[in-house]
């Protein structure tokens, strides 16, 4: 007898979609920007990058060990949380502390909830949150990019932080690297003076200011999310929604006081509201799976980041905002169901197993 | 003319043109044909002859079971060699009366109506359907003059022709629409007459401009709308072809006629066209024989009862290297395990896929993309109802309306961990079912 025919329920086609695909496709999407980041601070972000990848799929294949599940490092949601959470922290964090973030992200905030697709807080923000509040200091030491070395930088003195994470005038003490306030964070420091002399937009657009790796060209991440939305990948209503609202609260309290608050354009391509929006508030698992419960997730988002950042004790709020709106994912989802085809009522989900 | 659609649903490769442009022929009748009493919905039929008994092409050889079931008649005049247990396309074995060819096609005579048809009255016409053995030809074979026969309290006033055919891979309807348009419109007229519908609307996807001239011409001067609808698959499905040309949404629980609307395949119209006008019974359908296994695909006009084996054989059509035969478009269709089985009033293709395109992938992690949601036309989570499903949470899985699915695939299809939904859902169908009888 021959080789039996194969058997199988319908459907017998398939979209041809696939999770590696998916995955490695939000990773390409990242990598101009993350190829901008090398450029522009060198070493520093790539080892940082290098370093905070390597330990997410290290851990992802040990979890895999442990737990004796099939191998699932190849899926590369690993390799992109690493990414993710390697261009959400400074560049020259010390190595050892992005091991440690890769440990929090991969192993605690998913792999003890049961792996890919159980996890209800997104893994790198759980990752970089959590050294954030351990390593105030290392993660809010931000490098100047070596093309502005030794620049008055935004008509500030490029500055250094001490190990107390003081601000000091560049030069005056000793200094294992030349860091700057970012711009945000000059904005939280110095509040309404500042705002006339933040650098233009175009120099955000093309990122030619400090901030954490992720954080610098707006542009190139807009086009990468943009790539996302095209492919498919994502879906517009979470970045619509984040962006529309992060803009609109500015522009309100912008008009309120101009001298205090930051206008929506600073707002929208500083810090890492380009990289939240695009390619942290859209990740399937932690966001909600219906679009008028993901417009909501996004509009959340965006009035915690900015109240956050205006009137909260850190200078950013992004990953925050976005864990925060994690935490409410289920509630959306119960509230946002659709109605079946020519139902009356909406179904009840039920406990989602 | 603007396009019309439905919410929901997925864009597969139609690769559709391998075969579209084929004109239908006609396929040498085997030496043995092999006709299952149940090729319908309902009650299987059951046989008026008897062993050795010598049949002409078009008698009856089976009656209708129950109100809900089909006669069968001769596609070929011969002998009953058999009456015995057949596999069949659903996988199962089904009584079946096997008839040898005698290769003569000798013909009972049909007396139709000709073109007088509108003197009769209602139950005249409804009769000559159910006694031409008449069925849903789009793939549901549900008997067609009991969806004639509505309750006296429902008022149905538009008929809609599906010619949507929205499964991939598949040409049959598109070729009736070009080949026999006249009988597709008289047949939708016909069924107004009988079920005093004022309306007649027949839907055609866009990627059929050809049949939607040759319709439109057909239906010059009568008042029936020819309308264009969007490349979107499930377009075909009952309840989106009638929110698509009518903008209105069948209740949930409830049927077609309960929103005034009968929906009837183009097949069906041209076989009540031929039924009522002619006489002539069903005895043969277009098959669209094709895949990437298939080295000449073609549309074919098969007699109902002919081994599927048979139709490969004359496609120069090798099951070696095994890869997947499908009875039925990509989408729906049913995996058959050998080519033993026949071809019955609902087969609208045989789909022969080469082994690197039958592969299942294995099911990995659910990442809740979202995809299956978009995706379903009937605004159901399949990949919640998949996860009740294993889970056996049959009372949670009734609760999200499992019982919705209609099981078009859209979101299996879409979804990027390979996770066989359709397959859970009908076990969580099954077991709402099994759930509700031990109760009784």
């Amino acid at each position: 007898m021959s080789t039996p025919l194969i058997v199988s329920a319908s459907p017998h086609a398939t979209s041809g979609a696939t999770t590696p695909k998916i995955m490695w496709s939000v990773v390409l999407a990242l990598a101009p920007a993350t190829a901008y980041a090398i450029w522009l601070f060198g070493y520093p972000a790539l080892s940082v990058i290098a370093a905070t990848v390597f330990c997410c799929v290290f851990f992802e294949a040990l979890c895999g060990l442990a737990m004796r599940r099939s191998p699932t490092i190849t899926d590369g949601s690993a390799a992109l949380t690493g990414l993710i959470l390697a261009l959400s922290l400074p560049p020259g964090l010390p190595l050892w502390i992005c091991a440690v973030g890769a440990f929090v992200a991969i192993v605690i905030s998913k792999a003890i909830f049961g792996g890919l697709g159980q996890n209800p807080f997104n893994p790198a923000m759980a990752g970089r949150v959590f050294l954030l509040i351990a390593f105030p200091a290392d993660l809010t030491r931000w490098l100047v990019p070596q093309q502005h070395a030794g620049d008055t930088l935004f008509g500030e003195p490029v500055t250094a932080l001490d190990a107390q994470g003081r601000i000091t005038e560049y030069g005056l003490t000793n200094v294992d690297a030349i860091t700057a306030a970012t711009p945000i964070g000059l904005l939280r420091e110095k509040g309404a003076n500042i705002v006339a002399d933040l650098p233009g937009n175009i120099e955000f657009l093309l990122g030619h200011i400090n901030g954490s790796a992720g954080e610098t060209s707006a542009f190139l991440l807009l086009a990468g999310g943009i790539f996302l939305l095209i492919r498919r990948v994502i879906a517009w209503h979470i970045p619509v929604a984040y962006l529309g609202t992060v803009a609109l609260f500015a522009a309100i309290t912008h008009l309120v006081d101009p001298s205090a608050y930051a206008g929506p354009a600073f707002h929208l391509l500083s810090g890492g509201v380009m990289m939240g929006a695009w390619f942290i508030a859209t990740d399937y698992v932690t966001s909600p799976m219906f679009p008028k419960g993901r417009i909501l997730f996004g509009v959340g988002a965006g009035i915690l980041t900015m109240v956050i950042r205006l009137w909260g004790g850190y200078p950013e709020g992004v990953s925050f905002a976005v864990l925060l709106m994690n935490a409410c994912v289920p509630f959306f989802n119960a509230w946002t169901r659709p109605k079946p085809f020519g139902a009356t009522t909406a179904t009840s989900g039920g406990p989602q197993p | 003319m603007s396009i019309l659609t439905f919410r929901g649903g997925i864009h597969p490769r139609y690769n559709k043109e391998r075969t579209a442009a084929l004109a239908t022929k006609p396929l040498a009748a085997p030496d043995e044909l092999v006709l299952p009493l149940s090729q319908h919905i309902g009650a299987p039929a059951v046989a008026t002859v008897s062993v050795g008994d010598t049949v002409l092409r078009g008698q009856t050889i089976a009656q209708p079971g129950g109100f809900v079931s089909a006669a069968i008649h001769a596609p070929v005049s011969g002998t009953v060699s058999a009456i015995e247990p057949r596999p069949t396309g659903n996988g199962t074995l089904g009584d079946a009366i096997v008839l040898a060819n005698d290769h003569q096609d000798t013909e009972t005579s049909y007396s139709g109506l000709g073109e007088d048809w509108a003197q009769a009255d209602a139950a005249t016409l409804r009769d000559m359907v159910a006694r031409a053995g008449i069925v849903g030809l789009g793939g549901a074979a549900f008997p067609s003059h009991v969806k004639l026969a509505p309750p006296p309290d429902r008022t149905i006033d538009t008929v809609i022709i599906n010619g949507a055919e929205c499964e991939p891979w598949l040409t049959a309807d598109h070729r009736l629409m070009l080949e026999s348009a006249t009988a597709v419109v008289s047949g939708l007229r016909i069924i107004q007459h009988i079920l005093g519908a004022p309306n007649g609307v027949i839907g055609i996807e866009a990627n059929k401009p050809d049949a939607l001239r040759a319709i439109s011409q057909a239906a010059t001067g009568t008042p029936i709308r020819v309308v264009s609808l969007a490349v979107k698959y499930p377009q075909g499905g009952e309840k989106q072809l009638i929110s698509a040309c009518l903008k209105r949404r069948v209740p949930q629980g409830k049927l077609p006629m309960d929103v005034g609307v009968v929906v009837h395949n183009t097949g069906t119209a041209a076989a009540i066209h031929r039924a009522v006008v002619d006489g002539r019974p069903l005895l043969e359908r277009i098959v669209t024989v094709t895949g990437t296994a298939v080295s000449q695909p073609a549309n074919y006009w098969v007699r109902l009862g002919t081994p599927v084996a048979h139709v490969l054989q004359h496609c120069q059509t090798e099951l070696t290297p095994a890869g997947k035969l499908i009875l039925g478009g990509p989408m729906m269709g049913i995996a058959q395990k050998h080519a033993d089985i026949p071809v019955v009033k609902s087969t609208s293709g045989i789909l022969v896929l080469q082994p690197k395109d039958a592969t299942t992938r294995p099911a990995s992690p659910c990442i809740r993309c979202g995809r299956c949601v978009d995706a379903c036309p009937m605004f159901l989570v399949p990949q919640e109802l998949g996860a009740f499903a294993r889970l056996r949470m049959i009372p949670e899985a009734r609760a999200a309306a499992a019982l919705d699915c209609m099981e078009c695939g859209s979101c299996a299809h879409a979804c990027p961990a390979h996770i066989p939904l359709v397959q859970l859902i009908r076990l969580a169908k099954a077991d709402i079912h099994a759930a509700a009888r031990k109760k009784m």
